[in-house]
């Protein structure tokens, strides 16, 4: 498998705190990935410089081959490359059907285009994509409306509109009932198997995230500490001291 | 698409029977057009995008002076104009009127645009409360700027040329310029209509709801808050020239770049009939030249209080306005259904 994701030696600092130090990491194409941590270790502030979402002091960030770290936020969306918030980030006052629209980016992504009328064959695929998420039901509710676990479905259904290469999720089942999070791990296997989207998972829950990945990077102090298999990391002394035995 | 038809022959039949049913209103009636222009074009920004603008009247003010500089400079000379004072009595001939007020208005479109564009692309780099107090400056130091240009009139400000009295009575010129304020109303509407029916009209209420997210997905917000700007400037721009060429004269603080007057109550109208909808600054508009005038009329010298009063009325007790408030109570006439009719499966290609 090709490499989809390479960080190398990118550092972080916010004053005098050190949020990343010298993190190199690799994720293949396909895989599922997980990112695991306690609280502080650094784990949103890489996810939000491989976005980016803030800019790195050091090193490099190569997705698909081409360094990354100087392009904007929806730049990097473009190139295929989507991420999903700790806290959902929906369009409240907007419907389910047209959170997905808005999401739909065009082949053709020009000015013009942004002033037509949102095609039939967009609704479709739109429509198409709640059902997938279970919230066909609600899509004409605002979705500001819908319930915690229902807004972090439809953000998943949105990422999956455009078909990314990749998308990295920060702590998609932090927050909802048992019952929702078996439908999310679901869904997130789907996009995976079904749509060969890659996914690199910040998890806080032990039993999704490693049920769920192929292979974990441990966070601590804004290091790498160990990585592996679900595994390796489960009986990794480092990460039982670090991060497991904090808990 | 049969009931767009009739709401534009309504509006039409209106907007071309008015002057004839009430006469003795036709400025008025003018000034209420325009009303509903400031109101809908502000609330590009401030309902739709979620952009409170304290600096929309900048492109007002911009738009009076353009067009009053064009109609000048295109057959006088603009300092000997500004500088007579009354002195001396510059009259423009039929086609020299009506040749400045037409090139005028096209450029009273343009300037403002491209302020717009210059002024957004460091505004809009700032959000909420920054954006606001950032366009609240922008529209005092206008004011300002604009009473320190001598070749303008200064503070003093400047004549706009006067209508040519071959060309007939004042009647018509008030019908004229009645005419054209109802046509750039009606131009605002169906442009603004159809664009907030587009991925344009989304991508603005993605900004509102959520910024980071719409670029998180790819929407370059920037280009898209921009070209928001420029709508309203566009629009704007043509209302400051009607309604300089309405007053006959531009003060540069209260009649320009009028923020504490104008300014504001392009805000408050939008408010009243709730904004972020089309229907709601158009019903805000006209509600609020009513009160106003109400209270001109009945409790002069007291009037700003009692408007302010209105202001707090609305804020505390319909903070969404009259379409938000009646969207609420009945959100099944808004459209806001839950449709159970389909099952679960997959679908994708």
């Amino acid at each position: 498998m090709e490499t989809i994701l390479k960080v190398r030696n990118v550092s972080k600092s916010f004053g005098g705190v050190e949020a990343n130090k010298e993190v190199s990491l690799e994720i293949k194409s396909g895989d599922i990935v997980g990112l695991i941590g306690p609280n502080g270790s650094g784990k949103s502030t890489l996810f939000n410089m491989i976005c980016g979402i803030q800019p790195i002091d050091k090193g490099e960030v190569i997705f698909e081959g081409k360094e990354i770290s100087k392009y904007n936020v929806s730049e990097i969306a473009r190139f295929g490359l989507l991420r999903t918030f700790q806290e959902t980030k929906i369009y409240s006052k907007m419907t389910c059907l047209e959170n997905m629209q808005i999401s739909y980016k065009t082949p053709q992504d020009t000015l013009m285009s942004f002033f037509s009328k949102i095609s039939q064959n967009v609704i479709k695929k739109s429509e198409e994509l709640l059902d997938f998420v279970g919230l066909y039901e609600k899509r004409k509710l605002k979705a500001g409306d819908l319930s915690f676990g229902q807004q972090k479905l439809l953000e998943l259904a949105m990422s999956l509109i455009n078909g990314p290469k990749m998308l990295i999720l920060d702590e998609p089942t932090a927050g909802i009932n048992p019952t929702l999070i078996n439908g999310i791990i679901d869904r997130l296997k789907k996009a995976n198997e079904e749509f060969n989207i890659t996914l690199f998972i910040i998890e806080h829950n032990m039993q999704v995230i490693m049920g769920l990945a192929k292979k974990i990077y441990c966070m601590n102090h804004g290091k790498i500490l160990a990585q592996g298999t679900p595994e390796e990391i489960k009986n990794n002394k480092n990460v039982i001291n670090a991060y497991l035995g904090a808990v | 698409m049969k009931k767009d038809l009739v709401i534009l022959l309504i509006i039409l039949l209106i907007g071309i029977t008015s002057p004839f049913l009430f006469p003795n209103f036709v400025v008025n009636l003018s000034v209420v057009w325009l009303f509903i222009l400031f109101s809908l074009t502000w609330d590009v920004q401030g309902g739709q995008m979620g952009y409170n603008s304290f600096g929309n009247i900048v492109f007002y003010g911009l738009g009076m002076y353009t067009c009053a500089l064009v109609q000048v400079g295109l057959f006088f000379s603009i300092g000997e104009w500004t500088e007579a004072g009354g002195e001396k009595t510059f009259l423009h001939t039929i086609p020299q009127y009506f040749t400045g007020l037409g090139v005028g208005l096209i450029f009273s479109s343009i300037i403002p645009v491209l302020s717009a564009i210059i002024v957004g692309l460091g505004l809009l780099r700032v959000r909420g409360q920054y954006f606001a107090i950032g366009t609240l400056g922008l529209g005092i130091a206008a004011g300002e700027i604009a009473s320190g240009i001598e070749v303008i009139g200064g503070g003093q400000g400047m004549t706009v040329p006067i209508w040519p009295r071959a060309a007939g009575t004042t009647d018509l010129r008030n019908l004229v310029f009645y005419y054209l304020s109802f046509a750039s109303f009606l131009g605002t509407f169906l442009f603004l209509r159809w664009i907030y029916q587009t991925r344009f009209g989304l991508t603005l209420n993605a900004i509102r709801d959520d910024e980071d997210k719409a670029e998180a997905m790819g929407i370059p917000t920037m280009r898209y808050k921009i070209i928001g700007w420029c709508i309203s400037a566009f629009f704007l721009g043509i209302s400051g020239a009607l309604m300089g060429n309405m007053n006959g004269y531009i003060d540069p603080i209260d009649g320009a770049f009028t923020g504490s007057t104008v300014g504001l109550w392009m805000i408050i109208m939008a408010l009243l009939g709730g904004k972020g909808t089309l229907w709601g600054p158009i019903i805000g508009a006209v509600l609020f030249y009513f009160f106003k005038e109400f209270f001109w009329m009945q409790f002069l010298g007291w009037q700003y209080v009692a408007l302010g009063l209105l202001v707090v009325v609305v804020v505390v007790f319909f903070p969404e306005g009259l379409m938000g408030w009646l969207k609420r109570k009945f959100p099944e006439k808004f459209g806001e259904v839950v449709d159970k009719e389909r099952t679960s499966g997959i679908h994708l290609d």
